[in-house]
């Protein structure tokens, strides 16, 4: 492809750049190690493009400003890391209640409180799937290269549009920072989703009265189509209904179902390593990359080991795990963390898995995961 | 003569507010302003965080949105970014602006972004049924301040006026002309304007302070309050519990934060043009 271009970049400029792509015009941020090269990324490039680019006072602001600019009809992002993460959680809930697509992205950093700033984690895990409060659905997606940072962001704001609905994009300091080549195609050649916009008159018109997909249809603000929204539960027409227990369920079973009915879309996942594979690793983030340094000098000499890496995090992707799984006599999940995500593996497979595990800021190496496989 | 109907979701009413509350009276004066000055209905926004304040936008029929306690600023910031042709309005009150959302008050104010705040100031925590807030006058009695309140209020004209606010006023549900004057000026303003209106809560926090009727609540914000004009004549100790209604600070020295934007993004380009 001559419309190839060809970079040497950092994971968290690649996914600047999968945002411009995707759309994004606005971002609002606050500054955050290991995340400030994205907003550093978007001061520099959303002001070129038509876009606005806020740095606001504190994250709450962050999260509520990209919320607002959804409302107005933009594609928005915002990036953070673990402390910061916390503070954004309200605003998560929030566009998750009233539908707005937004992407948040979270470079994980050693926690918990200030942790580690600059070291690596994969320790929001659970937190990026239910830290706000509630019984809210949500998309959480990993990146593991360079590449995939840019990829995924385009994933994320696709799918944000598409189910209206936050997207986040869990990268680690490691994928953040590491630099690589990268292959940047032809942006005319990448698929682009764009929110869906109603056909009905103003008259007719209700915020959130869902098509077959379940996900409703935006109508343009500042027109005849003055509409309400609130983060109540609300009926259709956007109007607080807290106390009604059939408008409650209808909404909340309808919030779920939109990522039910768009789990292919949502599900990625890639495989490396023995087809025939005796001891199955699944990874995501950073960690990727040590298994599949460790399985390929383990195949090397002998061993069959597959490496499954998850790419969506949430909703779990339990069918591919125990279809994997189910072909492997072990199954190893190594974390940086104390073992997070293992829980829903456990639950995916009745095959018996493992934990490789550590919290003391340090990357996982290929070397450790070797000697790991040759116990099991 | 603006026919307030015209403004109101018919199908909303009644509205939430208990009988005697100012919200209503505030409201009217909004619509009013809003009407005066020629904003149209599908032209304005008008965003609220939680409270009983955040209720007015649903019995206005504008483009409205309810967020998050504390944080209408915050998306109204976001939204008039992205939207900078609409007339953007924020409906907020003590505890939400001043309590949780006090940074973004800080900070909207100091980015001078064109919005026009009007802040309910009834002293308290009314929805929630009656906690004391960062307005609460000292000492008061309180859902949770069961003796008495135990922190002094600040004033938030001054805040706002400290952190770059251009437009700053002050009046009551008493004076509801001149705070429809006020509302009136805040949205002809280009920057930041905020207008904070002294209201009754009769149910959460006359009862329990034993002021009376609302009529005696209002009548008592007659009595406290002093004009701009006469305020200037008077010692801190003569304006000790005094309300100073008008027009605190209007500022033309300073462009709104589109603007400002703006002239960023040609440097920008300009610098982008020359490495090219």
């Amino acid at each position: 492809m001559s419309n190839t271009t060809v970079r040497f970049m950092q994971g968290n400029e690649a996914l600047v750049e999968g945002a411009l792509v995707a759309g994004a015009r606005f971002f609002a941020g606050y500054p955050i190690t290991p995340a400030s090269e994205i907003t550093e990324g978007m001061s520099a490039r959303l002001p070129l493009v038509g876009g606005v680019f806020l740095q606001m006072e504190d994250e709450i602001a962050s999260m509520g400003a990209a919320i607002g600019a959804s409302m107005a009809g933009a594609k928005c992002l915002t990036a953070t890391s673990g402390p910061g993460f916390s503070l954004k959680q309200e605003g998560i809930g929030i566009a998750s209640m009233m539908e707005i697509p937004v992407v948040i992205v979270d470079v994980m950093r050693g926690g918990p409180a200030s942790g580690m700033s600059t070291l690596p984690s994969q320790m929001d895990v659970m937190q990026a799937r239910w830290g706000c409060h509630g019984d809210h659905p949500i998309i959480v997606l990993s990146p593991a290269t360079v590449t995939e940072c840019y990829e995924l962001a385009i994933k994320a704001f696709n799918l944000a549009e598409l189910i209206r609905q936050p997207v986040i994009i869990l990268s680690d300091a490691i994928v953040g920072h590491l630099r690589e080549r990268i292959e940047l195609p032809d942006p005319s050649t990448v698929k682009i989703i764009n929110r869906k916009m109603t056909d009905k008159p103003p008259e007719e018109y209700a915020p959130f009265e869902a098509g077959e997909d379940d996900v409703p249809f935006f109508a343009e603000r500042g027109t005849a189509y003055r509409y309400h929204m609130c983060s109540n539960v609300h009926t259709e027409k956007g109007f607080p209904a807290d106390t009604n227990n059939a408008v409650a369920a209808k909404l909340i079973t309808r919030l779920h179902r939109k990522l039910d009915n768009y789990a292919d879309e949502i599900t990625c996942y890639k495989f490396f390593g023995a087809e025939d594979y005796d001891v199955l690793i699944t990874a995501y983030g950073c960690v990727t990359r040590a298994a599949r340094d460790a399985a390929k000098a383990l195949n090397a000499e002998g061993r069959k080991v597959g490496v499954l890496q998850l790419q969506s995090l949430w909703p779990f992707p339990k069918a591919v795990v125990a279809e994997y799984a189910a072909k492997a006599r072990k199954v190893l999940m190594p974390e940086i963390n104390l073992g997070q995500l293992i829980d829903q593996v456990r639950l995916a497979t009745d095959r018996p898995v493992e934990g490789l595990n550590r919290c003391d800021g340090a990357e996982i190496r290929p070397e450790q995961i070797i000697e790991k496989v040759r116990e099991m | 003569m603006t026919n307030v109907k015209d403004y109101i979701r018919q199908d909303k009413l009644p509205h939430i507010w208990c009988p005697g509350c100012g919200d209503g009276t505030i409201a009217g004066a909004m619509i009013r302003a809003i009407d005066a000055c020629g904003l149209t209905k599908d032209n304005t926004a008008l965003i609220t965080g939680i409270g009983c304040s955040a209720r007015f936008n649903n019995i206005m029929d504008f483009h409205t949105f309810q967020t998050a306690h504390g944080r209408a600023l915050s998306y109204a910031t976001g939204f008039k970014m992205m939207k900078p042709e609409m007339d953007v309005l924020v409906a907020t009150g003590d505890g939400d602006c001043a309590g949780i959302g006090g940074n973004h008050l800080i900070h909207t104010a100091r980015r001078n972004i064109d919005l026009t705040v009007v802040m309910i100031n009834n002293q308290i925590y009314g929805m929630t049924g009656g906690q004391y807030s960062p307005m609460t006058p000292y000492p008061s009695i309180a859902s949770t301040a069961q003796y008495s309140t135990f922190e002094y209020p600040f004033d938030v004209c001054e805040l706002v006026k400290a952190a770059g606010g251009t437009y700053v006023a002050r009046s009551t549900t008493y004076h509801i002309n001149l705070t429809q004057k006020l509302i009136e000026n805040a949205i002809r303003h280009k920057g930041f304007s905020f207008v904070e209106v002294i209201s009754q809560c009769p149910t959460n926090f006359g009862k329990r302070n034993k002021m009376g009727s609302p009529y005696d609540m209002l009548m008592k914000q007659k009595e406290m309050s002093v004009t701009v004009e006469q305020a200037k004549d008077m010692s801190p100790e003569e304006l000790e519990g005094k309300i100073v209604i008008g027009e605190l600070v209007n500022r033309t020295d300073r462009k709104p934060f589109d603007e400002v934007y703006q002239d960023m993004v040609r440097k920008a380009l300009a610098k982008k043009g020359e490495k090219l």
